[in-house]
């Protein structure tokens, strides 16, 4: 048998998911513990399983695995749980403490005990070359070969694995950082050595060095382990390319991501982003929210004409209560998403003003919520959840679980009842409130900060958490549809194996329409383009039926200002003398859709530019979502649970969403099982089951 | 309405405060989005706020400057009752910029939006009607009048004041306004562009505001008032149990401008609340550098909060119970037509001022001094050759000095407090201006010794690019007056600043720093907490191998 097969592993904190895409384009799937100490064996188990159930000989000589897509947090947890390498950070005279000393603001205004990030590369280990540039690029002060020469003995010394350089204004003009790798990589050709010019050529040396520590401090783990991952695949039969899914939804070859691990943070985040869009375009739906919801936080991201929408900068480790300011910041291309402390394990507590609080600490997967009888004392959102009876013991997906309804109650009441003199019912009520409101105006400010209004999105649910919630955020959010696709609990491997190879190349350049730099423009333009391209097209050889999109986009502002907002460049054409008048024209037009009323009269500048070369990869066949039914569904059993429309509990059908046939409808209150997750729907909610087995959700305004 | 209330209306208002409390959130957020100014988008410094129709602060938007705290919930009274309740209609938008009755200094604009909603009567028709105000300030661009720094006389000196009036009315622009203000200010665009983005979020809080009524099915605001600030003023006043009643005196010596300044204050503390009185303060200086009561209210009011309740929001209720008072014309008590522009300098240390008060009673909370007021500078490039014009640039940085050692902590590096400020990349810095910063780096052995190190402060040199120089205004303090430490601990250094070639320059006021020189800034350290021989070896260590102590 010789049909051909998919791969795609997804490495999170607690579990490995492996998928595996049959010939027919469906899915079988398998969630394997995370072996954090080397974590192919995980993957190379999840894969060994998959092949055996489906009768595939994976080391037979025709091997018919055709590719093989991996994404993974290892990069993201070796930089917050600081198992990286040994690493220096040499950076320009004068600037030592810039990763430091950081924006020397608190992200917590009102606490005196507040403890700063710690940086990534301790002051000892961070060294100075005098030499200067200025911000257009001109030479200040010369570079210090001598000096350097010494620095790189000394580095030799001093049992470094991995180096980062980043000068001042190098994303200008890298070539005194270039000139310092070559001294480096004379002296010591095994050494890692990651430059701020080529890891994040973006303005703001903060941002911009960190970025290059980050990249240095995972390198030597990250190609090591690809290195091994490669091996032991190649050693079971897997002979097919492997790619690594990257922070910005697209596909990177195993070199690349050895060269920018950084590149591969958020990469699972994107996988579900990406999940989400192509879903989008299967349905038609123009305008998606993305909420994915798991054990410890919730990410929601907005997808607008099917692509995520994606920023330049990120944080990562924030370690307060998920505030700004309180992680480090990498700038490289990422997917746009708010991610809150919001997830099944988050715990209950009551505050000073005895308010219900929510998070951000969670309880894991050890203790664990209450209800799993694993000893842990604090009510979760998953307690209340059991409480509420959303969640039953019959029909909780893991099955190794068995979930304490006293428990649960006996938690609500000690972590929030006592406290404000409420029963377990109506704690569970104010938690799952709480939740469901905290996530809604995180969606909100995600929303505002975007420039977007709400209104006519669809929201698209999945994650084991999502579906209990989504239905009241819709709600809450004033949507109109909900979506619950099929495979829902394993959607970022799903993600992985629809994205396209891509690259985006970012790089600041700064020039203003009063005197625009036409040739500087269309040489950042050109650079850019080979650099993607260059990234993109070895990684395409072997399909070499693709496609490629050219997208080109720069970040402009009016003179003065401290935010850009991206305006994309429609075509490949090169400026003329009319360029500022064009993206003058673009630009106020942008303006205006964010903010309503454009400015007269003042100048605009250019601040960074990207390109991003794609794959263009073929649509997903097209859903036709439709609430018409022949049938209304006949709920199996009833049992007690809360309503949030009418705020009792009420006798509520629950039903297998696997005995749910397409054309069928349902009318709330109810509850539809699965093994990976639940959803639920209030008494003014109605689901319609579509021709592929998704749960189309709407819901009747004036009843609400 | 509490014993009424049951459970689930309880929870019900909860949703809705914090609603309340994200509505206010996105009003700031769009204001951050569209500001020129820089001490706006990088500083965070700004307020929005929520009002009920009697003009008391429901809930503010956590941002970067505790001196809006009270001077932002103040302002709308001032407001209703210089527009005239009578005077007020749908579509108005209210503007000021006076410094007693906004934010302390002309360079801060008010914008206050009434809100009215369409409520039904009992004879089945509907009535607009007043339910609340938004009010949203932030510091501009510039003000007219000498520019940004100390050197007025008088407020005159320090640009347009514009009284409490309508920047709108019913729908309609004051354009005779927006003439005024154009014709008074550098950067015109940049100010009035501002205005407009004070007056668009709250327009924003407005729409979010209408949008969570009609959800939650409320007529107005003020049954959602009550609850809120029932509940703020028990879990403040339970914090204020926390604290032993009595008198607690504090003094503290700083540069000043000219001659030494002394702050004093004494807080009594009852079990309604905290009154701070600063009597013994020095009288009012000639210069730019006092300070209207309303914003060193905030600064006390906001070191209170971080030492007894930092969990409580800001809203009547909770500040409400934190009163001053202050003989006219000390420095802390400024009138007009006092110069108020740097107000800053002394209003940032009152936070320290009332927390080395407060210290006797909170010996496990409180901080040794730290370096206090932001080395803020505004330089303003020109040309160095008066034949060979260049265009003139205005540029302000934020830099901050070390924090005093905590009880169990050490003091934070080059970090600000009380402000909340952030500072601005050095590279987008030189992308605006013809400046180039040679050195930002953090200043060794520069903290206070103690058990706990006081935070150090940083070492920066600038200087003007080819063919400029800069008109320097220079607010520096703690040059002669270093931050003391606390129980035991050692002072921070003090702070210096000199030119490249060894010129003294003066810790305030205008200097020029010509083509070809570097200005050295070596900011002051905070203040080191308990006996320097308890230190842990470890810790002693860890300072050497770092550098941070040599």
């Amino acid at each position: 048998m010789s049909t051909s097969v998919r791969f795609a592993a997804d490495v999170g904190g607690t579990f490995t998911d492996v998928v595996l895409e049959r010939a027919r384009g469906d899915y079988a799937s398998t969630k394997v513990l995370t072996t954090h100490d080397a974590p192919e064996r995980a993957i190379l188990e999840g894969v060994e399983q998959l092949a055996t159930a489906e009768g595939i000989d994976l080391s037979s000589q025709s091997s018919v695995v055709t590719q093989f897509v991996h994404g993974t947090t290892l990069a993201t947890n070796a930089l917050i749980e600081r198992r990286g390498a040994q690493t220096a950070l040499v950076t320009t005279e004068g600037f030592r403490d810039v990763i430091e000393t950081r924006t020397e603001s608190r992200f917590e205004q009102y606490d005196l005990d507040i403890v700063l990030p710690t940086p990534l590369i301790e002051r000892k280990d961070r060294y100075t070359v005098a030499e200067r540039r200025s911000a257009s690029g001109k030479v200040l002060l010369d570079f210090d070969e001598a000096g350097a020469v010494a620095l790189v003995e000394h580095l030799a010394s001093g049992g470094y694995e991995s180096v980062a350089v980043g000068f001042l204004h190098s994303y200008v003009d890298g070539t005194n950082e270039r000139r310092f790798r070559d001294l480096l990589l004379d002296r010591l050709p095994d050494i890692s050595v990651s430059i701020s010019c080529e890891v994040s050529p973006q303005m703001r040396e903060f941002e911009r060095f960190n970025t290059v520590c980050a990249n240095a401090y995972v390198q030597p783990l990250m190609a090591s382990y690809l290195v091994r991952l490669r091996d032991e695949l190649l050693q079971r039969g897997v002979n097919c390319p492997l790619y690594l899914v990257h922070s910005g939804g697209g596909l990177m070859s195993v070199e690349s991501a050895a060269a920018f691990p950084v590149r591969l943070v958020e990469s699972g985040p994107a996988g579900g982003a990406i999940f989400a869009a192509d879903l989008a375009a299967r349905y038609g739906r123009d305008r998606v929210l993305s909420f994915d919801m798991g054990g410890t936080t919730a990410k929601i991201s907005l997808i607008d004409d099917f692509r995520p929408a994606t920023a330049k900068t990120f944080e990562v480790d924030r370690t307060a209560r998920f505030k700004k300011g309180s992680g480090m910041p990498i700038s490289i291309p990422v997917i746009d998403m708010i991610e809150i402390g919001a997830g099944g394990g988050s715990i209950a507590s009551v505050d000073v003003l005895d308010q219900i609080r929510i998070g951000p600490k969670s309880a894991g997967s050890e203790p664990g919520p209450a209800a799993y009888s694993l000893g842990g004392q604090d009510a979760t959102v998953t307690d209340a959840n059991l409480q509420l009876g959303r969640l039953h013991r019959d029909t909780f997906g893991a099955t190794d679980i068995d979930l304490s309804p006293q428990f649960a109650s006996e938690a609500l009441v000690r972590s929030v009842g006592e406290r404000l003199g409420l029963d377990a019912n109506t704690s569970a009520v104010g938690v799952a409130e709480v939740v469901d409101e905290n996530m809604a105006n995180a969606a909100r400010a995600h929303a505002v900060e975007n420039g977007k209004d709400m209104g006519g999105y669809t929201m698209i649910a999945f994650g084991g958490g999502a579906p209990l919630h989504a239905s009241r955020l819709m709600d809450k959010l004033g949507l109109d549809e909900l979506i619950v696709p099929p495979g829902a609990g394993v959607g970022s491997a799903i993600g992985f194996l629809v994205a396209p190879f891509s690259y985006e190349a970012v790089r600041s350049f700064y020039t203003s329409t009063l005197d625009f730099d036409v040739d500087g423009s269309n040489e950042v333009l050109a650079s850019l383009t080979d650099e993607a391209m260059s990234f993109v097209q070895p990684a395409l050889s072997e399909d070499a039926e693709a496609i490629l999109t050219v997208e080109r986009q720069v970040s402009m502002r009016y003179a003065g200002q401290g935010w850009e907002i991206p305006v994309a460049l429609d075509d490949d054409s090169t400026f003329d003398e009319f360029a500022a008048e064009l993206l003058s024209a673009k630009f106020t037009k942008a303006y205006e859709g964010f903010f309503g009323r454009a400015i007269d009269d003042l100048a605009i500048e250019t601040v960074s530019w990207s390109v991003r070369v794609s794959s263009i990869v073929a649509a997903g066949e097209r859903v036709e979502l439709s609430i018409a039914s022949s049938s209304v569904a006949v709920a199996a059993t009833y049992r007690d649970a809360y309503d949030a429309a009418s705020g009792e509990r009420v006798e509520t059908a629950v039903i297998d969403r696997n005995e749910l046939s397409p054309g069928t409808c349902l009318h709330g209150p109810a509850i539809i099982a699965e093994a990976q997750t639940t959803t639920v729907l209030a008494s003014h909610h109605t689901c319609t089951v579509q021709a592929d087995g998704t749960l189309l959700i709407t819901r009747d305004r004036s009843a609400q | 309405m509490n014993a009424s209330m049951n459970a689930a209306d309880t929870l019900h208002y909860q949703v809705m405060w914090n609603r309340l409390i994200s509505v206010v959130e996105e009003q700031a957020l769009a204001l951050v989005r569209t500001a020129f100014s820089t001490s706006v988008r990088e500083a965070g410094d700004l307020s929005a706020g929520v009002f009920d129709r009697r003009g008391r602060m429901i809930a503010q938007a956590v941002t970067g400057t505790p001196g809006h705290v009270n001077t932002m919930a103040d302002a709308v009274p001032h407001f209703i009752n210089d527009i005239g309740p009578d005077r007020i209609y749908p579509g108005d938008i209210y503007i000021t910029n006076d410094p007693w009755k906004g934010t302390g200094h002309l360079h801060d604009i008010t914008v206050c939006t009434p809100v009215f909603r369409d409520i039904a009567q009992s004879d089945a028709t509907t009535t607009e009607t007043l339910i609340g105000f938004f009010a949203a300030t932030a510091h501009v661009v510039d003000i007219g009048g000498r520019g940004y720094g100390p050197d007025a006389k008088e407020v005159y000196e320090e640009g347009i004041n514009i009284p409490i009036m309508k920047w709108a009315e019913r729908w309609q622009l004051n354009r005779d306004l927006v003439n005024i203000v154009k014709a008074n200010v550098r950067e015109s665009d940049q100010v009035v562009g501002d205005i407009h983005g004070l007056a668009a979020s709250n327009e924003t809080g407005r729409r979010r505001l209408l949008g969570m009524l009609d959800e939650f099915g409320l007529d107005d605001l003020a049954e959602l008032a009550e609850f809120v600030f029932d509940r703020t003023g028990t879990a403040t006043r339970r914090a204020l149990g926390g604290v032993e009643p009595g008198v607690y005196t504090n003094e503290m010596v700083v540069d000043g401008y000219g001659e030494p300044v002394t702050l004093a204050v004494a807080i009594t503390v009852t079990d309604d609340g905290m009154h701070a009185d600063f009597s013994g303060t020095s009288p009012v200086c000639g210069l730019g550098i006092n300070v209207p009561l309303g914003y060193a209210h905030a600064y006390f009011t906001y070191g209170m909060l971080v030492a007894l309740a930092p969990e409580l929001p800001n809203n009547f209720a909770s500040l409400d119970v934190f009163k001053v008072s202050a003989p006219d014309g000390v420095i802390l008590n400024a009138q007009h037509p006092d110069p108020v522009a740097v107000r800053h300098v002394l209003g940032h240390f009152v936070t320290d001022l009332c927390l080395g008060a407060i210290a006797k009673a909170l010996p496990e909370r409180v901080p040794a001094e730290g370096a206090g007021a932001l080395w803020n500078f505004q330089a303003s490039a020109r040309s160095a050759d008066l034949a060979n014009p260049r265009p003139p640039v205005e540029m302000l940085m934020f830099n901050s000095g070390g924090t005093g050692a905590r009880p169990r902590l050490d003091g934070l590096t080059a970090t600000a407090f009380p402000s909340g400020v952030r500072t601005m990349s050095v590279e987008a810095t030189e992308q605006i201006g013809p400046i180039v910063i040679w050195r930002k780096e953090i200043r060794p052995n520069s903290g206070g010794a103690g058990k706990q190190r006081g935070g150090l402060g940083q070492v920066i040199e600038l200087g003007p690019t080819e063919g400029y120089q800069f008109d320097f205004s220079a607010m520096f303090d703690r040059i002669d007056h270093p931050a003391r430490g606390r129980c035991g601990g050692g002072d921070g250094a003090p702070g210096k600043v000199y030119l490249e070639d060894g010129t003294p320059f003066a810790g305030k006021g205008r200097q020029v720093v010509p083509e070809g020189q570097r200005l050295i800034l070596e900011l002051p350290g905070g203040g080191g907490h308990g006996d320097p021989s308890e230190r842990s070896p470890e810790a002693v260590e860890n300072d050497r191998r770092q550098g941070y102590v040599t």
